[in-house]
């Protein structure tokens, strides 16, 4: 039993239609409901809940400080690798993509992990390509000891791997796994995803449901947009969101918004996501699930990173590299894709603090994993 | 005065440290609170490096700390919390919280007696987390605690004394201070769990995520002061009907 049963059982045309004949009345209903569920989170998604903007980034706001204070947590990516065995129209780093390739050794590791040490970085998103021969099991098992020495926080955002191995994983000191889906419509998915593992839309559905059954802290959920219909991609996660808390009820839940940026080799969107849009999409989720961490990456221009800061996003990257060995000797070649975001975490946090916000390095105790 | 493990407070709110928007407004609300007792969560604490942005400006304050265990999932985990805040803080307090779901926040019974018992054998001074729970506040306090801090209703949601009738059994039986934790959201109601005779109350997400919390620390030291002196002074019964003034068996004493 996964996810994967229930998304069967979903009526995609269904909610197509609903989410586009939505009323303004049903967005009032949605907004006057104390608690979300999936019904206003469809409603607040639709086109009628645009005219609400404002109420509902009210709304979001005040939701958001209630819960998580002034509070906002900062992490940074490292990327272990660009070495990948997929084909993945939208990502610099896909197989064809002639490029240059690498995989960090211990010794570029350690470089990394220093810099980002020295910019007071306490939590670590670990990234690779997909690769389960060169980046594989093997590959984590000898570097998360050495990252999760320096790091509280220990993120990964590499292939989907089966359930024993997220829990040796677990036991090594991984707290949170990310792993998007990109898009939940399986005929858009098979688009984009031509050649590799990641062409088995099932496998990597299913796989939050393993990530949680070996008992890893917290699973982010994304969606690519600008792959397809955003506001249904938006609401099908939601309903994979509600299914996981009803499921696994000591897992805490992440999501990211990434809207397609371009890189080598990529392809443009086929559908524009506005920045209209994407508060929607943030407060929509605020206002459906109060303790969900949103995360958002450099992917994102800094005035409007500063915008979206009371809105309802709980964490942020500041001052990213999205390439192996980025932060030590930086080459633009290598990229997954082009930041926004340039500028460094000193700034970033000047412009949290004048906005009446606290970054927040540390928010977790690494030496539980001793237990 | 409130006495607890042999440690007088002349203040009878505990506040907390996170949730504010610096902690210079940190300081300043904690000052304006006049608490004595300040709560810090050990998961925030940068323990590698000892420098930290909570830390050093509360030692600073002078205020006795009470470190959590927030972020622990199991009793496992928060003894080894407790174990370094002994090692780090050096205290032996610890406010032993266990919420293992992160909706609604709530605190796990099971885990949190299982703890309790070990840290208190360990000579610890627990202050547990708990439901409004009056059996295992009991249980609680056989396995040696120092008091028992049930919840008002679920953390940082403002709506008050949801609990308010097992908090009433919880006081009327404990040995222990009970302290009163998690879901107060106003002064009000700060005065009335302080009415009914609890020993403090612990405030953190009023005060912090108030829009002037320095303000706001204060309303909340006043409503704590009122409503422990009128539960000292001793409030009237509260009757459903008027009080007849002309007594049906007053001819008894003609």
């Amino acid at each position: 039993m996964s996810f994967v049963d229930q998304f069967a059982h979903i009526e995609r045309d269904k909610l197509l239609l609903a989410l586009y004949s939505c009323t303004a009345v049903e967005v009032e209903r949605a907004l006057m409901q104390p608690e979300g569920n999936l019904e206003s989170l469809l409603a607040l998604l639709s086109p009628a809940a645009e005219p609400y903007i404002e109420e509902m980034a009210q709304r979001s706001a005040a939701l958001t400080r209630q819960r998580f204070g002034a509070n906002i947590g900062l992490y940074l990516p490292l990327y272990l690798s660009n070495l990948c065995a997929n084909e993945c129209d939208y990502c610099g780093f896909s197989m064809s993509n002639k490029l240059k390739r690498k995989v960090l050794n211990e010794q570029e590791l350690a470089a990394e992990i220093a810099i980002i040490k020295s910019r007071g970085f306490d939590s670590i998103l670990l990234v690779s390509g997909e690769h389960e021969t060169k980046v594989g099991m093997d590959y984590f098992k000898r570097v998360l000891p050495i990252v999760k020495q320096q790091f509280s926080y220990l993120a990964m955002e590499v292939q989907p791997l089966e359930e024993i191995d997220y829990r040796q994983l677990v036991e090594l000191g991984l707290d949170a796994v990310m792993v998007y889906q990109e898009t939940y419509q399986a005929a858009t998915y098979a688009k984009h995803h031509t050649r590799g593992n990641k062409q088995d839309f099932t496998y990597r559905l299913a796989t939050p449901d393993r990530v949680a059954s070996a008992g890893v802290d917290k699973i982010g959920l994304g969606v690519l947009l600008g792959l397809d219909d955003w506001r249904l991609d938006a609401l099908l996660m939601g309903h994979h969101l509600n299914y996981l808390e009803r499921h696994y009820w000591r897992t805490r839940f992440s999501i990211s918004l990434p809207r397609l940026r371009p890189c080598t080799g990529g392809i443009t969107p086929k559908v524009h996501l506005t920045d209209l849009g994407l508060v929607q999409m943030i407060c929509a989720f605020r206002l459906f699930n109060q303790q969900l961490d949103i995360s958002l990456s450099t992917r994102e221009a800094p005035s409007l990173r500063d915008n979206l800061l009371p809105l309802g996003i709980t964490q942020m990257s500041a001052g990213s590299s999205t390439q192996p060995g980025g932060y030590q000797a930086p080459e633009s070649q290598l990229d997954q894709f082009e930041i926004s975001d340039e500028r460094t975490v000193e700034q970033v946090m000047t412009q949290m603090r004048l906005k009446g916000f606290n970054p927040v390095f540390k928010d977790w105790e690494s030496a539980w994993i001793a237990c | 005065m409130l006495t607890i493990a042999g440690v007088e407070f002349e203040s009878r709110l505990f506040t907390g440290t996170g949730k504010f928007r610096s902690s210079q407004l940190m300081l300043e609300s904690i000052k304006a609170s006049k608490s004595q007792l300040v709560t810090v969560a050990m998961k925030r604490i940068d323990l590698k490096t000892g420098a930290d942005d909570l830390l050093t400006p509360l030692r600073k304050a002078g205020v006795r700390l009470l470190p959590n265990t927030s972020g622990a999932r199991n009793a496992k985990e928060a003894i080894f919390a407790a174990e370094l805040a002994r090692e780090m803080l050096g205290t032996q307090w610890v406010k032993l919280e266990i919420h293992p779901d992160p909706k609604y926040l709530m605190p796990d019974a099971v885990e949190t007696l299982a703890a309790a018992k070990t840290l208190c054998e360990r000579g610890f001074i627990v202050m547990p987390y708990v439901h409004a729970d009056p059996v295992l506040c009991r249980r609680l306090e056989e396995v040696g605690c120092a008091a028992v801090m049930p919840l008002a209703s679920p953390i940082g949601t403002n709506q008050g004394l949801v609990t308010e009738s097992f908090i009433k059994m919880i006081i009327e039986q404990a040995k222990v201070p009970v302290v009163i934790d998690a879901g107060i959201g106003a002064p009000s109601h700060a005065a009335h769990a302080m009415e009914l005779g609890a020993d403090a109350v612990l405030v953190n997400t009023a005060i912090a995520s108030s829009a002037s919390p320095i303000e706001m620390a204060q309303c909340f030291k006043d409503a704590v002061d009122c409503g422990r002196r009128a539960f000292e002074a001793g409030l009237g019964r509260v009757q459903t009907q008027a009080v007849h003034t002309s007594p049906l068996t007053g001819f008894l004493q003609q």
